[in-house]
């Protein structure tokens, strides 16, 4: 009887109605106007990579090949030799977007957070080729995040 | 024979054996830094400390304390386990954490032991201490922080090397090793510093930075810069090949090798012949060409000519497979003409005791008297050297030396440097010679004369008269220095009927008897001065060098790390070398380039495989049926008997001990331990 009345009068139909309703006229908005505004990301946020450096301007990574041996993906290509102040460094630091399956293991792995993966997630591109990032790449995407880079790292400090 | 029990398990071993040796011959693992196995006994990094029951009331370091009747050891109580964990902690307390810099991560035993047996954390947090690096030439890059003064390096340069440069200085927290003022190693051994130091202090230079050991190729191997025919493993990374180490066998090099074997290898880089060339009959110049111009143009220039016209000579690091293959397609083309002793030797290819190591190199641990003749095994053989000076080292072995003399690393009695010093010496001895087990090593050098064979049958009196050679002891030797020479010996790459011999053919390139000249690998002699100029000269090699320079086609080849190949060292002991990494560019394996001219020519050869190519080599030959062990040969009668021998001086191999070969000769490395060690300022002055 009861489930007649309401088949009837169409009240889930409604119901239904109603709440959409209630959606679009009385509660905040969720939806954002993605590119020109952005969702929150979390420190921890694992993006595009980049090479840092330490604030005197030497570039942090020592070639101690420890993120091209955990790679999951074997997207890390690294050959190092002495530099001509003797120092351990790299001559070829490869990363294969398009083998990186974002896992973070690399900066995990690094021990003078050199390689992080960084806060930008916009880095698409029109052609494969553009994804095979170099040294040169990654060491520019290090100076152009390094404020966010450095204050995420801050943040996610406590819990480490 | 004393009877212990280690961690409930019984085990009877020599007397003198180390309570460490018997558990590792019990597959226990005891961790260690300063013992190792070919080296002294100092005790003094504690690390290996294991509980005596019944004995002291403390741990005891077990490398130190012999096997005792009854012992009763334990390793894995709590007692040992708080022994290693505090020895770990002093020992990390001034090494640095610095493994993401260390070429020795990865590969360090520190590292791994401070995994093993460390504990977690340091308790220290003062500031670490920092030592000076020394500077030990071109090879060897030290950090000497990063040391734990074990003396391991010390012991090795002073016992094995037998160069006491290196040791320790000041006490407690300031001991640090040092040199003795300034000095180099001058030693040809020193690459092993690198082997036997167990943490990172001492590093390959040449290496450095280089690679990881997870990323390497490894792959086992022989050597072919000298005969004895080291063990190696080759690591290789891709197409390179980034480093050569030893490997163990305890009857040739144990665990040590050469600089030349271990650090020649950056010249495989370089000067390489990658593709075919030819030259040009206008303007004499080498031309880059593809392989079927080069085979065609090979039949174009040997049409015509009888079997007498040609020749072929073998180098010194032909594998037996590419020899056997140009033996064949001479023998198939009707040319007698064959040689391997480039070097300008002539002595009796017949009988194979009379060109092997017949005592064997392990043979010198028994040896009693050791006869050296016109060799410098320092420089011909270093590994030779090493057991001849340990075997004076620990049994005061005595060495008599004939020939030139120089710094071999142990005392000697020089009895003369010419061929009448030993008619002398037979006459002196003759069946009184002091010594069961008496050794006689010659160097293949001495036979670069004219009368070669005379000598060598003087040398077999000698062997005889001073009863060298017995039922049970044949203890006549002769010390190669080319890789390839015993194989080629033994598969008899030498004057076939009416053939000529070396410098017959290179006589004949000169009044035009020899038309035709196949080089395989030879680079011994200067081919541009020495080759007729009419004489058409086909050159299969690896290194642009010597015989490329010359050769009017250039067949490229593969180096010794690129092809699967069988090398006979000095013992007559065949050993096989492995394929680490592809030739470069459009170069082949030395063998299937003679199987394809072989095709060309019209005289195809019968294999088609390497499988099949070594059937025919063990069917011919059953010495290489069993590889890695050595057929004895049976002693008789070789050389000219009863012939004058010329009082000529014995000389050994004078040529440069860095730059004995084309791969040497294209390495920076090796010519900059010329510069280091033997002409100081070479490289300073030819700039100028």
């Amino acid at each position: 009887m009861d489930r007649l009345f309401r088949s009837m009068l169409l009240t889930e139909i409604v119901k239904g109605f109603l709440l959409t309703l209630k959606y679009i006229f009385f509660m905040p908005r969720v939806t954002i106007n993605y590119p020109y505004e952005k969702g929150p990301i979390s420190p921890r946020f694992r993006g595009e990579h980049a090479l840092r450096r330490y604030p005197n301007g030497e570039e942090r990574c020592i070639a101690c090949k420890l993120c091209e041996a955990i790679c999951p993906a074997l997207a890390i290509t690294i050959e190092a030799e002495p530099r001509e102040d003797g120092s351990r460094r790299t001559t070829r630091y490869d990363i294969d977007m398009t083998k990186c399956i974002y896992c973070g293991l690399c900066q995990e792995a690094c021990p003078v957070d050199a390689i992080v993966e960084g806060p930008n997630f916009e880095f698409a591109t029109e052609t494969r080729e553009e994804l095979y990032y170099n040294k040169d790449r990654l060491l520019a995407n290090g100076d152009r995040w390094e404020a966010q880079i450095a204050a995420n790292l801050l943040a996610d400090a406590p819990y480490r | 024979m004393p009877k212990v029990t280690i961690n409930g398990m019984e085990i009877e071993v020599a007397p003198g054996t180390s309570i460490l040796q018997a558990a590792e011959q019990l597959g226990i693992e005891v961790p260690r830094f300063c013992y190792h196995d070919k080296l002294s006994v100092p005790a003094n990094c504690r690390m290996c400390l294991v509980q005596v029951e019944g004995g002291p009331p403390k741990p005891v370091a077990s490398c130190a304390m012999a096997c005792g009747e009854g012992m009763i050891v334990r390793t894995d109580t709590e007692v040992v386990k708080k022994a290693r964990r505090g020895v770990m902690e002093m020992i990390l307390i001034n090494h640095p954490l610095d493994c993401p810099v260390c070429d020795q991560g990865g590969e360090c035993d520190l590292q791994d032991q401070a995994v093993a047996y460390g504990f977690d954390r340091s308790r220290f947090h003062e500031n670490k201490r920092a030592v000076t690096d020394k500077d030990l030439g071109p090879l060897v890059s030290t950090v000497m922080t990063r040391c734990i003064n074990c003396t391991r390096c010390v012991r090795f340069a002073e016992e094995i090397a037998g160069t006491p440069v290196l040791g320790q200085l000041n006490r407690g927290e300031d001991s640090e090793i040092g040199t003795f003022i300034g000095e180099l190693v001058k030693t040809e051994l020193s690459g092993n510093l690198v082997d036997v130091c167990p943490v990172g202090a001492l590093t390959s230079k040449p290496y450095a930075f280089a690679a990881r050991p997870w990323e390497l190729k490894k792959t086992e191997s022989v050597d072919v810069h000298d005969a004895v025919g080291s063990n190696i493993r080759v690591d290789s990374r891709g197409r390179d090949v980034l480093r050569i180490l030893p490997r163990l066998n305890e009857d040739i090099n144990e665990e040590w090798i050469n600089d030349k074997t271990r650090y020649a290898c950056d010249g495989l880089r370089a000067k390489r012949l990658d593709r075919p060339y030819i030259r040009s009959e206008s303007t004499g110049k080498l031309l880059p060409a593809s392989w079927p111009e080069a085979f065609a143009h090979i039949k174009d220039k040997l049409k015509g000519l009888k079997g007498s016209n040609i020749a072929a000579l073998a180098g010194d690091m032909a594998d037996v497979e590419s020899m056997v293959a140009l033996k064949d397609l001479m023998d198939k083309l009707g040319s007698p003409n064959l040689d391997c002793r480039t070097d300008n030797a002539t002595f009796d290819v017949e009988n194979r005791a009379g060109y092997l190591f017949n005592s064997t190199i392990a043979g010198i641990d028994s040896a009693d008297l050791i006869i050296l003749v016109g060799v410098n095994p320092r420089y011909e053989a270093t590994m030779v050297n090493a057991r001849i000076r340990r075997a004076w080292l620990e049994r005061r072995v005595k060495v008599v030396m004939i020939g030139q003399g120089g710094d071999l690393t142990y005392p000697y009695d020089h009895y003369g440097t010419s061929t009448k010093d030993i008619e002398q010496f037979v006459e002196e001895f003759a069946g009184k010679l002091p010594a069961q087990k008496p050794m006689m090593i010659v160097g293949a050098g001495v036979f670069r004369r004219d009368d070669g064979l005379a000598l060598h049958g003087m040398l077999f009196d000698a062997a005889e008269k001073l009863g060298i050679a017995s039922k049970d002891w044949n203890g006549f030797n002769i010390l190669h220095t080319a890789a390839s020479r015993v194989g080629a010996l033994d598969i008899g790459f030498v004057p076939q009927e009416d053939g000529l011999d070396f410098r017959s053919i290179i006589a004949g390139t000169k009044d035009g008897t020899i038309k035709a000249l196949y080089l395989l690998g030879s680079d011994e002699f200067n081919a541009r001065v020495n080759i007729g100029w009419k004489c058409f000269t086909v050159y299969q090699g690896h290194h642009g060098d010597h015989g490329a320079e010359r050769a009017d086609v250039i067949l490229p080849g593969a180096a010794y790390t690129e092809k699967d190949g069988i090398y006979v060292n000095t013992e007559g002991r065949p050993q096989l070398g492995r394929k680490a990494v592809s030739p470069p560019g459009d170069a082949r394996e030395d063998w299937k380039i003679l199987r394809a001219l072989s095709e060309e020519l019209g005289k195809t050869l019968p294999y088609n495989t390497l499988a099949e190519l070594r059937e025919r080599i063990r069917g011919e030959w059953p010495l290489f049926r069993s590889i890695d062990s050595v057929t004895p040969a049976k002693w008789s009668r070789f050389g000219e008997k009863g012939k004058k021998v010329q009082p000529e001086q014995l000389n050994p191999y004078t040529d440069n001990f860095y730059l004995s070969n084309p791969i040497c000769r294209a390495s920076k490395t090796m010519n900059e331990c010329v510069e280091a060690f033997i002409d100081t300022g070479r490289l300073s002055e030819a700039a100028e």
